[in-house]
């Protein structure tokens, strides 16, 4: 490491109207290091990254790059310092090719039109970095891209930018673990080559993998540095402020497995074949495999969003066929769906709202707001109260609460309805690790209280954690069944189909 | 942020910041108009201005609906000019013929809202075009029913609800009854918006549509009820300005922006998710007080437009100024 930090933030402080989010940050960073920075979703780690890139300006405190104090004012004037910024929402425009992404502003000019020759063997070049298993074209449209593609393109674009710092908010949040090792390798090389990078995460997984230096912020301040990773009990317990015994809950008593309640034969449609499966009463079953392995398909269909075409579903005992959300709802099934924000939360309505939608949906359109058949105003804040939803107040909109309140608050939209089948996708993800201890506990009472839970997880750690029983998916099939107490390798290998693992680009 | 960002210290001025600033400037406004014509303050001021105010507010109440679910009505104004035009070709002077007429015009209306829902719900035609299409077909109707010139007057009996005065009221002398037509419509708007499932449902799918199907809202109902509404209070509306102006070709033109002017003023969020109905009632009584105001100063009638246009941008920027400062 070299002498002068690449990066160095001195005594940051920030506050905005009635809240205090940076105190007296201090914060820098070498050549050609890893340094993670983590903290508890609110504690300020994005403010002291967009005060860094000049998307907010301190209140007082000094940026200084290279040894040179800046004072960016603009995004624009970060990234010409070599600054680099990949947030958790992209930005990469959907409707134009990889290409045009990675140039965008900044085209390469010939003869006063633009070399679309010279911007695709640049872009050809700097995407081979990634590997062939992970090929992405030139040419392709951004939009017709999975998540886990765009990311890589977000990097790539990083990349071409020849940035001395890399900051990567939370970059493995939508990928699966064959495309977190290809990041992980491609970091190691961007290492190798003298880029620093600043690493968001709340997976201690990947502090230990990557990580040189870790710095941990609390309620604003730096709680903690470390030049040395240390184990991940000490950075939880830096971060969180106490330890956190009982993070899963206890494992389901045989006394608690109730009957099957859902039952699939035979289930198919485009995306999944032959499903054969049972959830049970007070269990909670999880369902492990790699992205696009067709599990949040089978929620859908399931529910009845997407439908099964071919095969037979029973609840209870009794056939049933859905076509639409309402009839699976209104036959005891509910879906907590993976992207929250486009398909959960309804952000400028209240948190009661949020709360009170699904019950609303089932009452006549002209009965009052206020009550209807499954619940009430009164009943939906003592759910809330129950859930410990953390909310200023129930009639605050739904947007100012943290993700893990969010969560909390969509879950009680369900359990006002009494569903004997809950889906939970990806339940814990951008979720602070107090918060997902909570969500975990509450899928144990609800599996106690009689439901059948169904969670399905990219996080191996939280299915081998939280689940009674593992189902592993791949490409649109059931793969295989595990015990609790699987490991991952079992889990990973039943995922990948062993020796198949080249096969595996989606 | 998290909870925090709510705590104590800025919750006055976040308070002060909600308050809806629709009122403020209908207040100001209204001391403007007063300021320059004082027989303003006189019953016969004041009255006939809500009069004439009476059917752009329950318009504007209706829209909101429309446009709280996320979608646009533009058909609404050429929807109050087959009411008039329609209503006067069918009484043919007969003062009997409103009992039938009006009913039968809300059957029309409804029929019209349902059309533009289904269209909207199920050919996925995004609704400003949609209804955009309804407005020139319901303008080519009236045209084609009318023959090109309205024949026809409207008996006193339908024009009672947008010209009759009751007078020897006391204190204010006369009382219109658009003007209690205004206060009936509104409260049912507003129940309608605002103390009802469906009306929670209109913020949900406007606020997030595939969010709201994923929790069992049943979307493409609450959508077609929401332009049903807009266009049954779209013949309310006709029915009164009818009334009040008589019969011409035209006499619904415009009123569409209008109301989507009126809405926006009052704080509604294009696009969908946030509107309240008597914001809008008083975005309307606002824009029909600046009309007012541009008669006092004596300025020509297509300063109108040109005014409405800036308010309409100004509303907007208004409005996404004000969520970015409330907002996250």
């Amino acid at each position: 490491m070299s002498d002068t930090p690449v990066i160095e933030m001195r005594n940051i402080s920030k506050s905005f109207p009635g809240v205090r989010a940076l105190h007296d940050v201090s914060f820098s960073c070498a050549r050609g290091e890893v340094h993670a920075l983590v903290g508890e979703n609110g504690a300020g780690k994005s403010t002291l990254i967009k005060i860094l890139s000049g998307v907010y300006n301190p209140d007082s405190g000094t940026v200084l790059i290279d040894g040179k104090e800046q004072h960016f004012r603009h995004p624009q004037e970060s990234l010409l310092a070599g600054i680099s910024v990949i947030y958790q929402e992209f930005s990469l425009l959907p409707e134009r090719t990889v290409a045009q992404n990675l140039f965008l502003g900044r085209e390469p000019v010939r003869g006063g039109v633009i070399d679309g020759r010279a911007m695709e063997d640049e872009t050809r070049r700097v995407l081979g970095l990634f590997g062939a298993r992970h090929h992405i074209e030139p040419d392709t449209t951004v939009a017709d891209l999975d998540v886990a593609s765009q990311q890589l393109v977000e990097i790539a674009k990083a990349i071409s930018l020849s940035s001395k710092v890399i900051v990567m908010d939370e970059p493995t949040a939508a990928l699966n673990e064959s495309e977190c090792e290809v990041l992980f390798s491609l970091i190691d090389q961007l290492r190798a080559g003298g880029t620093t990078i600043i690493y968001i995460t709340h997976r201690m997984r990947e502090v230990t993998r990557l990580a040189n230096r870790v710095t941990v912020i609390k309620d604003g301040e730096v709680a903690a540095r470390f030049d040395h990773v240390p184990d991940p009990e000490t950075i939880v317990r830096t971060m969180v402020g106490r330890d956190i015994a009982d993070y899963y809950p206890p494992p389901g008593t045989p006394q608690e497995r109730g009957n099957v309640v859902l039952g699939v034969r035979g289930g198919g449609n485009a995306f999944l074949r032959n499903i054969d499966f049972e959830l049970r009463a007070g269990e909670i079953t999880g369902f492990a495999g790699l992205q696009g392995a067709g599990r949040s398909a089978l929620a859908m269909a399931l529910f009845g969003a997407v439908p099964f075409t071919s095969g037979t579903v029973t609840l209870d005992g009794k056939g049933v066929r859905f076509t639409h959300p309402r009839d699976a709802i209104r036959a005891g099934i509910g879906v907590l769906p993976g992207d929250r924000k486009a398909e959960g939360l309804l952000l400028m309505q209240s948190v009661r709202d949020n709360g009170m939608v699904t019950a609303r949906s089932f009452a006549s359109f002209l009965a009052s707001h206020r009550t209807n058949a499954h619940t009430d105003l009164a009943g939906m804040d003592k759910l809330f109260d129950r859930m410990e939803v953390r909310a200023p107040s129930y009639e605050q909109e739904m947007r100012v609460l943290s993700g893990g309140n969010q969560q909390k608050a969509i879950v009680a939209r369900w359990l006002a309805l009494k569903p004997k089948v809950l889906i939970f996708i990806e339940p814990t993800r951008g979720i602070d690790v107090n918060a997902k201890a909570g969500i975990y506990h509450l899928m144990r009472d609800l599996a106690r209280s009689g439901a059948a839970v169904m969670m399905i997880s990219s996080d191996l750690p939280e299915i081998l954690g939280a689940a009674d029983r593992i189902v592993v998916m791949r490409e649109g099939r059931i793969a295989g069944e595990f015990p609790r107490g699987a490991t991952e390798a079992d889990i990973m290998l039943s995922a990948t189909g062993e020796k198949h693992l080249a096969g595996e680009a989606a | 942020m998290t909870e925090q960002t709510l705590s104590t210290p800025g919750s006055a001025r976040r308070r002060l910041l909600q308050i809806n600033p629709v009122y403020v400037l209908l207040v100001a406004l209204l001391v403007a108009i007063v300021l320059l014509n004082p027989a303003f303050m006189e019953p016969q001021g004041y009255m006939n201005y809500l009069k004439r105010a009476a059917a752009l507010a329950i318009l504007s109440g209706g829209a909101l609906y429309v446009i709280v679910a996320g979608g646009f009505d533009l058909s609404v104004g050429a929807m109050m000019t087959l009411t008039v035009i329609g209503s006067s070709m069918l009484a043919s002077n007969d003062p009997n013929s409103t009992y039938w007429i009006i009913p039968l015009m809300l059957g029309i209306g409804a029929l019209v809202g349902l059309i533009n829902g289904l269209v909207v719900s199920y050919l996925r035609v995004p609704s400003l075009i949609a209804t955009l299409g309804m407005m020139i077909t319901l303008t080519g109707v009236a045209f084609v029913w009318s023959g090109g010139a309205p024949r026809g007057y409207l008996p006193d009996t339908f024009r009672f609800f947008g010209r009759f005065n009751i007078t020897g009221v006391p204190l204010v002398n006369i009382f219109p009854v658009a003007i209690i037509c205004l206060v009936v419509f509104g409260l049912i708007l507003w129940w309608g918006m605002h103390r009802t499932n469906l009306g929670r449902m209109i913020h949900a799918i406007g606020d997030n549509q595939r969010a709201a199907r994923l929790a069992g809202v049943p979307v493409e109902r609450v959508r077609i009820t929401a332009f049903i509404v807009s266009s049954m209070s779209a013949v309310v509306a006709g029915v009164i300005l009818g009334g009040r102006a008589g019969v011409s070709v035209d006499i619904g033109s415009g009123y569409e922006l209008q109301a989507i002017t009126a809405a926006v003023l009052g704080g509604a969020q294009l696009l969908g998710g946030r509107g309240s109905v008597p914001a809008a009632m008083a975005g309307a009584l606002a824009l029909e007080a600046i009309f007012t105001l541009l008669n006092l100063l004596g300025l020509p009638q297509p300063v109108r437009q040109v005014v409405q246009g800036l308010i309409l941008i100004g509303a907007v920027a208004l409005a996404m100024y004000r969520r970015k400062r409330t907002g996250r």
